[in-house]
């Protein structure tokens, strides 16, 4: 179609519109944002009649390549480490993407603007698109890989593991509160503009790397109808913009949605790119350089930077300590050490860790020996069942974290811990701006001004106080994360498929496992002054 | 010559033959290659149910921690309490079309394909010239209108509607359908674009004051508005599929449209209509199993009976005014190949037999 004959369609399509004068749309999900003062911007010339042909292509070239993989025995080449880390991330990623669709009608909701209706609507097609084919190329790695254990399991899974509750954040965080700050900061300024550069582009090229060109196909797929997404995000901002009232919740909605991104994105890819990959090239990228690359140059100097130029105050202060939480503060080694302290709660195996992986990370993070080295040999040493029990109960100089009631990320950085009674429960953050999050943004008043839309932080959020005092052994067996033999750990901390080298239920019985949380609260003041402190000196010693 | 003396040297990963595949040991679990999590409607699941079911977790099933995040004014998630309908398993229906992302698109590329070349061999064929005036303006006028209710439903009710029920089946079964009205209005859109630029006497932007102002047309547009008003996700379904579509929307696009145009000198039209009509049978099928399912359920199938009963009496009033507000359409057309009251009843009767499948009483006020 010519750009004229596009554009006189879509000055057509657009009459399909009227203002309605017997009844208006219902308005299920409301905003403290006003848009009365909005200039009417059309963000999307999607038209239906060319849109389902052009994904149709995409589709096709995407099941071709499957297809192909399985022909050309793509599976005698794959990275067991690389592909057991794609148990948890595909057990995660559908729900966000379904969520997005599930957000749209929020955003149409909330913005009186017909014209972006149609984009919005033509994402959700998308949202489902990407759900849908993500979980069967989660499929064929079930029914193509060595392992199926874990996959086979994926959405019960995701519905009861520890990581998994992180990851929901990521679909949960687009359909509920603020129908702004949900569907169109969290999920599409934030999420859909900045990260999925790391998670749709920067991962599959390290899937790649090891041996699974199917993650780059489906995902690179799936991050061409993201542009579009962030068109549609970039539209309804610069609507919020021009009523002054939306600047303190566009501020407040920018910290949060930034940070919490940085919380639980960072920590999921960055584990899976550093620690799930074997090429250890020096010349490879680090997920600090990608991270520079993608998000640090691509979005905040090139997105939000420019925003500036409508007076709005950019979370510089949270890109920088973001920045500083990933070169500095260790943020993605210490993720990847607590998710393999937790294995045995895991429903994908860890590998352990060679020289060569030592002498990369010494390379492109300077002291990381010193500081993580012997955890990891440890790590090593204590892999196989028999002579001794999981790391997370031997001395190894580790203490199970607090989980940040906010991220739930537990406060891994542990200088930074923040503990408070908040609606009196002491309470754990792995950070100011998520102390603020619940303290503060989730709140029905902000700044003076009421905010009865904005979400609230609900649910069981330490994962641990479901499991509080039990037997280890029950709580795996009570997760279903148990093989066909009903007795072998799904997870395991090695690679060895060797039954012999398995760990089993009766190999973990006999652990009891505490919430951090639950034991917080049964402290005296003194007691918890004197953890407190003790935690947070943890974090600067050297294992 | 090529001068190959001052090449860069790449750095790429190395190829590591891993023997990773099914099969390659055996070990516990090492066979268990399905989803273990559901139980598949039949012995073996289906590529839909595989994609679908539990991607929207319930704290019901295996979600343990609860819905992390709430509204401002009540819990998060898909509260079940978003409808006065009630099921003791809403989990238990499955979208009869299984629609997943290659059936949506392979379907709807199939009629965009379909659609394009009729419209291209119309054009090829001056077959717009051959109209007679009364038609040219029959479409212009209601075809243009008509156009408004599949947007509105589009955008206003189904994608709507999928935020709010309580299973990912549910929902992404009214995507669909919201997809569906969506590209159909506009291919109607399209169509209007091609007739204006036909060369014969059609004004292209008269159907907006037709939907907005033309007696005939407004308790059409009352009914599609009061639609979208509509909060219960489960009644907007119901009063949409079950009752305005079978009263208005049948009667118009296949009790009048269908069965007029060939006799009026139009083989178009109706290639772009029964697309339409194509679309709202699959999306009828999955309304009808929805709603069975929750007509038979042993726990709520009374209460919902009744519920559905009070649906009913509140919507079909509202669409049978529409329908007898169209009845002048009928004669506008020269070749005026059926009466009103025979296509009224033929949506009625379908709409009888509708209502039967699903297990509903059938309201008095269809007698009358």
């Amino acid at each position: 179609m010519s750009r004229q004959s596009l554009t006189k369609a879509h000055a057509k399509i657009s009459e399909l519109t009227w203002e309605p004068t017997f009844a208006t749309p219902a308005t299920r999900f409301g905003t403290d944002y006003t848009f009365e003062k909005a200039p009417k911007k059309d963000p999307l010339k999607q038209i239906m009649r060319s849109y389902f042909p052009m994904e149709e292509e995409k589709d096709n070239r995407v099941f071709g390549a499957m297809d192909g993989a399985v022909r050309g025995n793509m599976f005698r080449q794959v990275q067991q480490r690389w592909l057991e880390w794609q148990k948890l991330f595909l057990s995660i990623i559908p729900f966000p993407e379904i969520s997005a669709a599930r957000a749209m009608p929020m955003a149409i909701d909330a913005v009186p603007n017909p014209e972006i209706h149609n984009g919005l609507a033509v994402q959700m097609i998308d949202e489902v698109r990407h759900s849908t084919i993500q979980m069967n190329l989660k499929k064929l790695y079930m029914n193509q890989y060595i392992d199926p254990a874990g996959f086979d399991m994926t959405e019960k899974a995701f519905a009861n593991n520890y990581a998994g509750t992180i990851g929901r954040q990521f679909g949960e965080g687009f359909i509920t509160g603020d129908a702004i700050t949900a569907a169109n900061i969290y999920l599409t300024v934030v999420a859909e503009t900045a990260f999925t550069n790391t998670l749709f582009v920067a991962m599959p090229d390290e899937a790649a790397a090891n041996g699974d060109y199917l993650l780059p196909t489906v995902f690179h797929s799936v991050q061409s109808d993201e542009s579009r997404h962030i068109s549609n995000g970039y539209s309804i901002l610069l609507m919020a913009l021009a009523d002054e009232r939306n600047r303190p919740l566009l501020e407040r909605d920018l910290r949060y949605a930034w940070w919490n991104n940085h919380c639980v994105v960072d920590a999921a890819i960055g584990t899976f790119i550093e620690y799930g990959t074997k090429d250890r090239r020096k010349d490879r990228e680090s997920y600090a350089e990608m991270w520079r690359r993608w998000i640090y140059d691509d979005y905040y100097r090139s997105y939000l930077l420019p925003l500036e130029k409508y007076g709005l105050t950019i979370p510089h202060d949270l890109v920088e300590e973001a920045w500083n939480r990933i070169t500095n503060k260790g943020y993605v080694h210490e993720v990847a050490r607590f998710f393999a302290t937790g294995w045995p709660v895991n429903y994908w195996r860890i590998d352990t860790m060679t020289d060569t992986d030592f002498a990369w990370f010494e390379e492109k993070y300077p002291g990381w020996y010193s500081k993580y080295g012997k955890w990891w040999e440890n790590y090593n040493r204590l892999a196989y069942p028999g002579r001794n029990k999981p790391i997370a109960f031997e001395d190894v100089g580790y203490q199970y974290p607090h989980r940040c009631w906010t991220c739930m990320v537990p406060a891994l950085i542990r200088e930074d811990m923040v503990v408070e009674k908040v609606d009196d429960q002491w309470r754990t953050y792995c950070s100011e701006t998520c102390y603020w999050t619940d303290a503060v943004a989730f709140r029905p008043e902000y700044e003076g001004r009421e905010t009865p839309n904005m979400g609230r932080l609900t649910g069981f959020r330490e994962w641990e106080t479901l499991h509080h005092n039990k037997d280890l052994a029950d709580i795996v067996k009570d997760l279903g994360y148990v093989r066909d033999d009903g007795k072998t750990l799904i997870g395991q901390p090695h690679l060895d498929l060797d039954p012999q080298k398995m760990w089993t239920l009766d190999d973990i019985r006999g652990n009891t496992f505490m919430s951090p949380n639950v034991l917080l609260n049964e402290m005296s003041d003194a007691e918890r002054e004197a953890h407190v402190a003790e935690y947070r000196a943890n974090g600067t010693k050297v294992a | 010559m090529v001068d190959i003396t001052d090449q860069k040297t790449r750095s790429f990963p190395t190829i590591e033959f891993t023997d990773s595949e099914a099969g390659a040991l055996e070990f516990p679990s090492s066979k268990s290659r399905t989803y273990n999590y559901y139980k598949p409607a039949k012995l073996r699941a289906t590529m839909y149910e595989d994609v679908t079911v539990d991607v929207q977790p319930d704290p019901d099933r295996h979600l343990t921690q609860g819905w992390i995040y709430g509204f401002g004014n009540g819990p998060g998630g898909y509260p079940k309490e978003w409808t006065k309908a009630q099921s003791s398993n809403w989990h238990a229906f499955l979208d009869p079309n299984e629609e997943w992302e290659q059936t949506i698109y392979r379907n709807n590329s199939a009629v965009v394909r379909q659609v394009s070349l009729c419209l291209e061999n119309a054009k090829r064929a001056r077959a717009y010239e051959g109209w007679n005036h009364a038609w040219v303006t029959f479409i212009q006028r209601n075809l243009g209108a008509w156009m408004h209710a599949e947007n509105g439903i589009a955008l206003h009710v189904f994608t709507s509607i999928q935020r709010s029920a309580p299973t990912n089946m549910i929902n992404n079964a009214v995507a669909v359908a919201a997809a569906h009205k969506m590209r159909f209005a506009q291919d109607l859109a399209l169509y209007n674009l091609d007739l204006s630029e036909a060369g014969i006497d059609f004004d292209g932007g008269a159907h907006r004051d037709v939907w907005q102002n033309a007696p005939e047309w407004q308790p059409t547009r009352r009914a599609v508005e009061e639609l979208t008003a509509v909060g219960d996700w489960a009644e907007l379904t119901f009063a949409t599929n079950i009752v305005f579509e079978q009263l208005v929307g049948q009667l118009f696009r296949s009790e009048l449209v269908m069965q007029i145009s060939a006799r009026n000198g139009d083989y178009i039209t109706p290639t772009l209509v029964g697309t339409g009509e194509n679309d709202y049978a699959r999306d009828l099928a999955a309304s009808r199993t929805l709603f069975q399912l929750l007509v038979r359920d042993e726990e709520h199938g009374a209460a919902n009976k009744e519920l559905f009963g009070r649906w009913l009496s509140t919507w079909v009033p509202k669409c049978l005014a529409a329908a007898q507000a169209l009845q002048p359409i009928w004669s506008q057309p020269a070749e005026k190949t059926i009466t009103f009251a025979t296509s009224l009843d033929a949506a009625k009767d379908k709409f009888r037999t509708l209502l039967e499948e699903i297990g509903l009483d059938i309201p008095k006020e269809l007698d009358q």
